[in-house]
């Protein structure tokens, strides 16, 4: 129980790290573009949310199993095999979790005063510098929410995480998945103590985002 | 000072075309001072400064800093803002507000050594009498502080040109004046172009050796403010200067051989008006400002004024040190602004009969 929890946080630890890498300049692209079509992007990292756990799961697995371009890749490229390994439910991690980073991330951005951005380009700021200067401190709430939501949503994740993990205790059991078993073994007692934990972990992660938030909201400038 | 007297060593030129609310069509040559656009909202005053500063881009035209090209349709040329060396102090002002008024000013300055950049930023807010509220962020700052640290940053990074969008319209009178010296002053030293935004009339004298006044994203008149306010010879230009009377009139006699001509306003009403280019039987405006009716007890003799007019009064309204009174002449009614102390010592009210005196030079004959 403790080895699944263990490869639960250290999942979610990592989905969320990258998910700052990867979401911000996606959010970046869908909060200050002018193309037309940024809607169609705004819906393909959207779907996760609505789509079940299983459909996804499924394509990801046919996606990264060992006879797609991908997976066959991997496997020259590292001699593993990317389905039913920690780093295949990294990938599926990313972008089941996708939508909770980008959507928080873009409407921060969207929500920064356009005054300010065409005030830093008349002092001579170039984008990048207005970003780090300006846009990200002014968005630190939404990118607080961001990254604790696309944590909390990895560390409870099951569908996907069964079907392209599969349930190797040790290396892709987490703890969602564990708590099945126990159930599944009749024994309510362990699965109780680990339902508990991830209860708590939750409650408390989604208390201090909250609680945070309504400090940032609290200065004046918000 | 006379326009174009003094050879610029950057003047700002632009010629702007651009479709939107309203249309804009517009060109500029400004020579180092202030120059100010004025106009009622919605004439497209902060698109042409959008242009200017490149944060819009125009349909076609051409704008350029002394030698310098900064956008060409034909040349397909088109500087970003960041290279554009516009100080642009925006309407809201665009303070960052999560940085204090020091960070603000500093970070437009280019330089590697933070000290020396901390150093320049509190020169600029001393310069501007802020440098109290160097700590502060400028989110906490009051409206004053607020204008006063826009301009320092704006100013700091040495621009080549400056455009003020409406920068003192929330100000109080004494701050605003004091402000404006400022502003001046600092122009006197540095002599460079200043687009001066305003829909306020006051603030046209106080800074301004020149005014453009734009009405429906036209130039619609330019020159010195005096002459453009107290003798506007077109329409557009009588209402983009808040003229309050615009009558409808017909000219029926040309008095030559004293320099006046009467133009016909209702069927009891005629004025005399300086003559002008309108032949006999034109139709055209006439317009008169609120603040050159005088009013009278009883009719005045032996006075220069041409028109004295009998009047009623319908109704007075007291707005701060000036008292609105509208007047019926036959059909006409007009508007003028009294004192209150005219109205006390006059015992004036509604219903009671005056007497209305224009000089002829306060009708001013305007084509469409």
């Amino acid at each position: 129980m403790t080895t699944a929890l263990l490869v639960s946080l250290k999942l979610a630890a990592i989905v969320s790290a990258a998910l700052l890498v990867i979401g911000l300049p996606i959010a970046y692209w869908i909060a200050f573009t002018k193309r037309r079509w940024r809607f169609l992007v705004e819906a393909a990292v959207g779907l996760p949310i609505v789509l079940p756990p299983t459909v996804l799961g499924f394509y990801l697995l046919v996606a990264l199993g060992p006879r797609s371009p991908l997976g066959a890749a991997w496997i020259r490229w590292t001699g593993d095999p990317l389905a039913f390994s920690f780093t295949g439910l990294v990938l599926g991690s990313i972008i089941y979790s996708l939508p909770f980073a980008v959507q928080p991330f873009a409407a921060s951005f969207a929500g920064v005063d356009r005054n300010l951005l065409a005030a830093s380009a008349t002092l001579g700021a170039s984008r990048w510098r207005t970003f780090w200067r300006v846009v990200v401190p002014l968005s630190l709430p939404g990118l607080i929410t961001g990254i604790a939501l696309s944590f909390a949503h990895t560390l409870g994740e099951f569908g996907v995480v069964l079907m392209i993990g599969g349930n190797i205790p040790g290396a892709t059991q987490t703890i969602s998945i564990a708590i099945y078993d126990e159930v599944q073994a009749l024994n309510y007692a362990a699965a109780n103590q680990a339902a508990l934990i991830l209860l708590v972990l939750s409650f408390v992660l989604l208390t201090c985002v909250y609680g945070l938030n309504r400090r940032w909201s609290g200065w004046p400038w918000r | 000072m006379a326009v174009g007297a003094q050879v610029s060593s950057w003047p700002l030129k632009a010629r702007i075309r651009l479709h939107g609310t309203p249309n804009v069509d517009v060109r500029l040559e400004l020579p180092p001072g202030i120059t100010v656009l004025f106009g009622p909202s919605g004439a497209g005053k902060t698109t042409v400064l959008d242009c200017l500063a490149g944060l819009r881009t125009p349909d076609e035209g051409e704008i350029s800093s002394g030698d310098k090209v900064l956008y060409s349709s034909q040349r397909r040329i088109d500087v970003p803002p960041q290279r554009r060396h516009a100080g642009y102090v925006l309407q809201d002002l665009g303070l960052f507000p999560h940085l204090t008024a020091a960070q603000n000013v500093e970070y437009g300055l280019s330089g590697s050594d933070s000290r020396v950049r901390r150093q320049r930023a509190m020169e600029w807010l001393e310069r501007f009498r802020v440098q109290h509220v160097a700590g502060r962020k400028a989110n906490l700052l009051s409206g004053g502080e607020a204008q006063r640290v826009a301009l320092a940053r704006a100013l700091a990074r040495g621009p080549e040109f400056l455009l003020l969008d409406e920068p003192l319209t929330a100000l109080d009178l004494p701050t605003k004046a004091r402000l404006m010296e400022d502003l001046v002053a600092w122009n006197r030293e540095n002599p460079i172009p200043v687009l001066y935004v305003t829909h306020d009339r006051s603030e046209v004298y106080s800074v301004a050796e020149r005014v453009l006044v734009i009405s429906a994203g036209r130039i619609v008149a330019s020159g010195r403010p005096d002459k453009v306010f107290d003798s506007p010879q077109q329409l557009a230009v009588a209402h983009a200067t808040g003229y309050e009377n615009i009558l409808d009139a017909v000219v029926i006699a040309h008095h030559a051989d004293v320099g006046t001509m009467t133009c016909r306003i209702g069927p009891e009403l005629s004025l005399e008006c300086p003559l002008g280019p309108h032949p006999v039987g034109a139709r055209l405006r006439v317009a008169i400002r609120a603040g050159d009716i005088l009013l009278a007890r009883e009719r005045p003799n032996a006075i220069s004024a041409r028109n004295i007019l009998r009047a009623t009064i319908t109704r007075l309204e007291r707005r701060d040190m000036l008292v609105i009174a509208r007047v019926r002449t036959g059909e006409t009614e007009l508007e003028a602004h009294i004192t209150p102390g005219a109205v006390q010592s006059l015992e004036l009210a509604a219903g009671v009969s005056v007497w209305l005196v224009l000089k002829t030079h306060s009708c001013h004959a305007l084509r469409d």
